[in-house]
């Protein structure tokens, strides 16, 4: 005798595999951008073609290290799913579905990662 | 699936057989905007990288950036990301139920070219980068 529900047994074996937590979670990382890439924007802008000594300058406020930390894993995930979104609709072989969505993955989080790394440097290292 | 349901059905993207709207361009270039801008973050994490790393890989990227080719990347992924921004907004309130009237969907469609373009001339004024 079994004591899982009938639902229990069910859950996750749809086409979706899983429910709108997915679609939620891709919501929450767009409404989140808005501000994150209000204040990523006012902070880089200025910042490009000014000489090395400001802008490793400008990282020693703790602000603008941890709100752009924040702005790159947010957006490298938004951008991670994103694609998978576009490969899923426009790739229709099997294949190169998968291996593409490999990719997708290996190249958002090496540049989400590096993203990180070179802000933490940045701050810490000057 | 068996041959017979696959057959010879549209499959996405529906561009040959789907009459171009307001709408559906608006829509589309949201997914451009956003395929595209991740040559803008590989861009941007670059220059961060360079920064952490030293001054010469820093004066390299530099001058790769602030080159003419590089000017016209950067403003072009200033105007992706804020496209991309507003459509995104945009499709945020779609997803909450509102705007599917056609005149506002068009209006809609119309406040997000238009407001990129506004906010794209105020990025690249504020960064102070054609100065």
């Amino acid at each position: 005798m079994t004591f899982r529900t009938d639902r229990a047994k069910v859950l996750g074996l749809g086409s979706a595999k899983s429910g709108a937590d997915h679609w939620f979670g891709e919501r929450l990382k767009s409404v989140a951008l808005i501000p994150l890439t209000i204040i990523f924007v006012l902070i880089v802008a200025p910042l490009i073609g000014k000489d090395h000594a400001t802008v490793i300058a400008s990282f020693q406020n703790p602000f603008v290290s941890i709100s752009l930390i924040l702005f790159f894993l947010v957006s490298f995930k938004h951008l991670e799913e994103g694609l998978q979104v576009v490969i899923e609709d426009y790739v229709h072989s099997k294949g190169s579905l998968l291996l593409l969505i490999i990719f997708n993955k290996l190249f958002c989080w090496t540049f989400g990662l590096a993203a990180v790394f070179a802000i933490l440097k940045i701050t810490f290292a000057g | 699936m068996s041959k017979r349901v696959k057959g010879n059905r549209p499959l996405s993207p529906h561009l040959t057989i789907y009459r171009p709207q307001m709408s559906s361009i608006s829509s589309i270039l949201v997914r451009i905007t956003g395929v595209s801008l991740a040559l803008g973050f590989i861009l941007i994490i670059t220059w961060l990288l360079a920064a952490s790393t030293n001054v010469y890989y820093f004066d390299c990227i530099n001058s790769i950036l602030t080159s003419w080719f590089g000017i016209i990347v950067l403003i072009g992924s200033v105007w992706a990301l804020c496209y991309h921004s507003l459509g995104g907004i945009r499709h945020l309130i779609w997803d909450m139920g509102f705007g599917f009237d056609l005149k506002i969907a068009d209006r809609l469609g119309w406040m997000v070219i238009i407001g990129s373009f506004v906010l794209t001339i105020f990025v690249v004024y504020y960064s102070g980068l054609l100065l």
